[in-house]
């Protein structure tokens, strides 16, 4: 039996970042996968990421999975590919199927980072082909580059419910509502308000009571629901659809642990079924670890941080390391880890409804039922400020662990501080060059350049766009709203592209002046 | 015994309801009334289920319909699905070929 130091399982964000970890510090490490690429889900994650420069914030997720894959090949980690674990046995014996044969291998120590699995929910017609996880629409999309269908409608308005509905558009689908049980939205309110404003509306309180079809999917019935999750009669309203992309929450995939004999507990804060572990990640089993969502749902970033915990703490469980490099990397880390845990959608404010931000303003109560903040509300945030010539925007109205901004401006005109939660600020006694880097470097698209004085009578917007196909100068076609609804006429004055805004084109309109603080996207005449 | 498992609680008749036939279990095909059913026959925890019905034990090993399968037990106990005890875990995690389960690799060192 092969004997390793570390057997990590899951070769995801944790997993790997685990791996590298050990790796650097003398230890042999094995990963295993049993999927044919490493990753996990950080390939399918082509959005730019939230948190500061140690989080590796604005970087596209899909980036950072590169990233972390060469890490580990330069330290030397040993990633093992279409290779499932079978069985977690007594001594920390691992029996891993490797195309046609059983292996079995020993770790002296093992990190579980298996992640977690997509959950379901029923209605009439759950079975029809054309009901899909969100997770599935975009593995298809983003690994093999297949269109998950035509017309689509997307139940669950957590982030992932969002992140995909935003990223079927960008692949040419077209999103026909959100609909989500919940009377409020889940998930960030800058991920909504992108999704809103090229016009899909949301649907809060809602939810699907039939799919639609003989053999695959072709209609879907949604209604209204009531503070005990029933029907109102007669709130039926119908979409012609081809799919039905379903993004219900998570469940850990702790299994392995349970069988292993780790002590469990069930947890709904945290998903379901996980592990009881000590602050290092260490199961109630000495040297069984782990990190990521297995032990709790939250997300890539945090998983990260996790997995290298676990991997330090694994060290210092076989002696590689001192008590003394423990305890300043744990310390580092947590650090780290805490500053990702904070702010509205922290993991102790799952759940509660906050009225108020940090700074003392009312938090929009249509953004958290419509998607979208009303003209009136958007004056009240900090990054809001009115200007002669060209200025920034920023329709950042909720309190998240997130500063790329502040860094991205070269004059230093945007103020977010020491708190990485606050709501970025405009300084006003600094003067804007209009170079649009805070517009690209927003995770959540929601920063914009304003110039109320373009000429007499009209002003221009500059706003992040991540559509296919790219307008053109000279272009002409109507301003949306926040809403998404046709407001005015647009023209296309300029188009940015540049290495340095990733991807994220700065398209700058022209629009009548009074509508300089209402268009917020951009739909072109021929769609 | 945890009180969730005292077969001696009266949890009420078997009511019919509409959705009765909707599929739960997909891979074995094994609809909501049948696992109501199996509740009020006595199957009270998630293993008990699996064995009377085999919900969870097709290609998915219950990745999907586990959850649900609890929350249906859960609501005919009229207690939290936290409260259900899980399905037991054993090898092999995934569903494997016989052939290649009984084929241990030699080794090779």
């Amino acid at each position: 039996m092969k004997r390793y130091d570390l057997i990590i399982v899951g070769a995801g964000p944790s997993g790997l970042s685990a791996a590298v970890e050990a790796a650097k510090r003398g230890l042999k490490v094995v990963v295993f996968d049993e999927n044919e690429k490493p990753g996990g889900q950080l390939f399918k994650q082509i959005h730019k990421f939230f948190g500061s420069k140690e989080h590796k914030a604005k970087i596209r997720g899909f980036k950072i999975g590169e990233e972390l894959l060469n890490e580990a090949n330069d330290t030397g980690v040993e990633v093992v590919l279409n290779a499932t674990v079978i069985g977690l046995y007594q001594d920390k014996e691992i029996v891993v199927k490797i195309g046609d044969e059983v292996k079995h291998f020993k770790g002296d120590s093992i990190i579980v980072a298996t992640g977690a699995s997509e959950n379901m929910v029923t209605f009439d017609g759950w079975t029809l082909p054309g009901v899909i996880g969100a997770g599935a629409a975009q593995t298809m999309m983003n690994l093999h580059g297949i269109k998950p269908g035509k017309k689509i409608l997307m139940l669950g308005s957590g982030n992932v419910g969002l992140v995909v509905s935003f990223q079927l558009m960008q692949c040419g689908c077209e999103v026909v509502a959100l609909v989500d049980a919940a009377p409020r939205i889940g998930g960030y309110g800058v991920h909504a308000a992108k999704v809103a404003r090229t016009g899909v509306p949301f649907y809060l309180s809602h939810t699907i009571v039939k799919a639609e079809g003989e053999e695959c999917v072709t209609g879907v019935t949604i209604a209204e629901v009531d503070d005990k999750f029933q029907f109102i009669p007669g709130t039926e309203k119908h979409f012609d659809v081809d799919t039905i992309c379903v993004a219900v929450g998570l469940s850990p995939m702790s299994q392995l642990l349970k069988m292993a004999g780790c002590e469990m507990e069930d947890n709904p804060k945290k998903g379901g079924q996980v592990p009881i572990c000590d602050q290092y990640g260490e199961t109630s089993i000495k040297g069984i670890f782990v990190a990521g969502d297995v032990s709790g749902i939250e997300e890539a970033s945090s998983a990260m941080i996790e997995g290298r915990i676990a991997g330090i703490c694994a060290s210092y469980y076989l002696g590689f390391i001192e008590k003394e490099e423990l305890d300043k990397k744990y310390e580092e880390l947590t650090n780290a880890l805490e500053g990702l845990r904070q702010g509205m959608f922290a993991p102790k404010n799952r759940g509660k409804l906050i009225e108020k931000t940090e700074e003392g303003i009312d938090v929009s109560m249509n953004l958290l039922e419509k998607g979208y903040l009303t003209d009136e509300e958007v004056e009240k945030y900090p990054g809001v400020t009115h200007a002669k010539g060209i200025h920034p925007v920023m329709e950042c109205s909720q309190n998240i662990p997130c500063n790329p901004c502040q860094d991205a401006c070269p004059k230093h005109c945007i103020k977010i501080g020491k708190n990485i939660t606050a709501l970025p600020a405009v300084d006003e006694s600094v003067e804007c060059v209009g170079c649009g880097m805070c517009v690209a470097s927003c995770s959540g698209q929601a920063i914009f350049l304003i110039n109320e004085n373009f000429e007499p009578g009209y002003a221009t917007v500059t706003l992040p766009y991540e559509m296919l196909p790219l307008p053109k100068k000279g272009d002409k076609g109507m301003g949306l709203s926040r809403s998404g609804k046709e407001i005015c006429e647009a023209e296309v004055v300029e188009v940015r592209t540049s290495p340095a805004f990733d991807h994220t084109n700065l398209l700058t309109i022209k629009v009548p002046a009074d509508m300089v603080m209402k268009a917020r996207f951009y739909k072109g005449k021929e769609q | 015994m945890s009180e969730v498992n005292d077969r001696s609680r009266d949890i009420g008749p078997f009511v019919p309801a509409e959705d009765d036939d909707m599929i739960i279990c997909r891979c074995e095909e094994i609809t909501k009334g049948e696992i109501r059913k199996a509740v009020h026959e006595g199957m009270y925890t998630l293993n008990e289920v699996r064995r009377f019905l085999r919900t969870g034990m097709g290609l998915c090993q219950g990745q999907t319909c586990g959850k649900l399968v609890k929350s249906i037990i859960a609501r005919e106990l009229k207690v939290s699905p936290a409260e259900i005890e899980p399905a037991t875990s054993r090898a092999p995690m995934r569903p494997i070929e016989m052939k290649i389960f009984a084929k241990e690799a030699k080794e090779v060192e």
